[in-house]
Formats: C-alpha cells, structure tokens, sequence
C-alpha cells in the first residue's frame, strides 16, 4: 500500500504542519509529561525531536506515560522512539540515554529551536531552569509544575515570564498521587504553547 | 512599590535584594524560580541582587511531580 504521510495531518489548522516540519523541540525527560508532550508534537507535524531519558519503563508509568506493557523493560527513549515512528515514520528522533546534568544539557540540546522541561522532581526542574538561562536565554524554555491529584481543572494555567513559560497548577505535589487525565492535560497544555510559540515565530 | 506575582504589594526600600522580599513574603521553600522585571535571577544572586522600585517580582513554585 502506497501511503502519502502528509494526509496525517490534513485536518490540522492550515499552514501548521508547514512551519512545524522545519522545527526541532527539544524534550528532558521522557515521562508522564514528556512522553504524552513528544506524542502530541508528532500528531501535530513537528519535523525532529531530541528526547532525552536514561530511565526504563516500569510498570508503574502505566498509569500515566505513554508506553504499553511490552515496553516495561525498555530504555524509555528507544520505547517511546518506536511509538513516535508508528505514528509518523519520517519524523527526525534523536535519543540521548545518559543522567542529564547542568554541564552537560546545553551542549545536548544545542540547536533546538524550544526546549521542553519534563522532569518529575522539583529539584531537577530547578537546576534545567537555572543551566538553561546561562545557556540558552534566547531559546523558549517550556515547563510543567503542578500536576497531582485530580479535578480542578480551573487552577491549571500557563504563565509566561519573558521566554519562559508554566504550565500547571503551581502547588499540587506528587505526594497526593498522580492521575493520569491531570498529568496529561499538563503536558497538553505544554505541547499547545510550544506549537503556539513556533507558529508565532518566536522559538530561536 | 513593589508587585509579587501581579497581587501582592511590598513597601520598597533603598537597597533591597532578592532575599528580603523572600523573607517578607514568608517564602521558605527553596523549589522555586524568581524573575525580576521579567528577568531570570539565578539562585546565587539572591543575597545580592537589589530590587528596583516599582519591580514586579515574580516567584514560581516547582512542584514535584510529572
């Protein structure tokens, strides 16, 4: 069977799909948040994605990541790798399976045109934050903190502070337990103001 | 004057840094980002960085969890 890929995305909004293939995102961290974010940037026509994870599947990411249950086991970068590739096999993934770092993470996603921050510690969402404004100040830097429990819909928002942008509610912890609509609307929120920024133009 | 997160009002005083306005607010929790006038303040400049009047100060709360 003969199959045009460019008829995935003829329902998207026009002229998207055009400016999203020539863009590259960049993805720390390939769980709840990041592997729902990389899912939707791919059904949305992004053309490459670096993504970055040195952790494997367990059961328990079932409840919430984008994985299936013959990947547990698997490197969650090659696992979430095959499932984008399923759904658009010409899009560009670049894996990178080691322990991210503040010296290592702008050499790493040098030359994205965004970057996504998809940490589940509070910690580690700190120092991204930290290394990537030494960095990359130009480069949009796209984040998600608060993403327990379940409901209170209303409380999620984005704000943006100059090039950096919070999706989420800003309070809940992961200590009340994390409910997979809540994480996914989250990352959503997170892939909408990416493609939102690329479409205005205003990635690098 | 100065606006914390588009609601709260502090006083300004000649000379304040990153860390009194922290203090004044009863912020003890370290997961956190702060922007000045929309600019990033790293972490180590807290105790150094002055605060100009008329500052909007904003503090984001990093909450576990993803």
């Amino acid at each position: 069977m003969s199959i045009n890929i460019e008829e995935i995305f003829i329902r998207n909004v026009p002229g998207s799909r055009e400016r999203l293939i020539r863009c590259r995102a960049g993805i720390a961290g390939c769980g709840g948040l990041g592997s729902n974010i990389a899912v939707t940037l791919v059904r949305a026509g992004i053309g490459e994605l670096i993504i970055a994870d040195y952790d494997r599947v367990e059961l328990s990411n079932l409840n919430r990541q984008y994985y299936f249950l013959e990947d547990v086991g698997k490197l969650k970068t090659d696992a979430l790798q095959d499932i984008l590739l399923r759904i658009n096999p010409q899009v560009k993934i670049k894996t990178i399976v080691e322990k991210l770092t503040p010296a290592n993470i702008g050499e790493l996603f040098s030359g994205v045109d965004i970057m996504v921050e998809a940490f589940d510690q509070g910690e580690s969402k700190k120092w991204l934050i930290n290394s990537w404004s030494s960095h990359h100040s130009d480069i949009p830097l796209v984040c998600g903190t608060g993403v327990a429990g379940f409901g209170k819909t209303g409380e999620l928002k984005t704000v943006r502070i100059g090039k950096h942008y919070f999706c989420g509610d800003q309070s809940s912890d992961m200590k009340e337990g994390l409910c997979p609509a809540r994480v996914a609307i989250v990352a959503n929120m997170q892939a909408n103001t990416v493609i939102e920024i690329l479409m205005k133009g205003e990635g690098r | 004057m100065i606006t914390v997160n588009n609601r709260d009002k502090l006083n300004w005083q000649p000379g304040m840094r990153v860390n009194d306005i922290l203090k004044e607010m009863n912020y003890d929790y370290s997961l956190i980002s702060i922007y000045i006038n929309e600019e990033y303040v790293p972490e180590e400049e807290y105790n150094s960085r002055e605060v100009p009047d008329n500052s909007s100060v904003q503090i984001i709360h990093l909450a576990h969890g993803g």
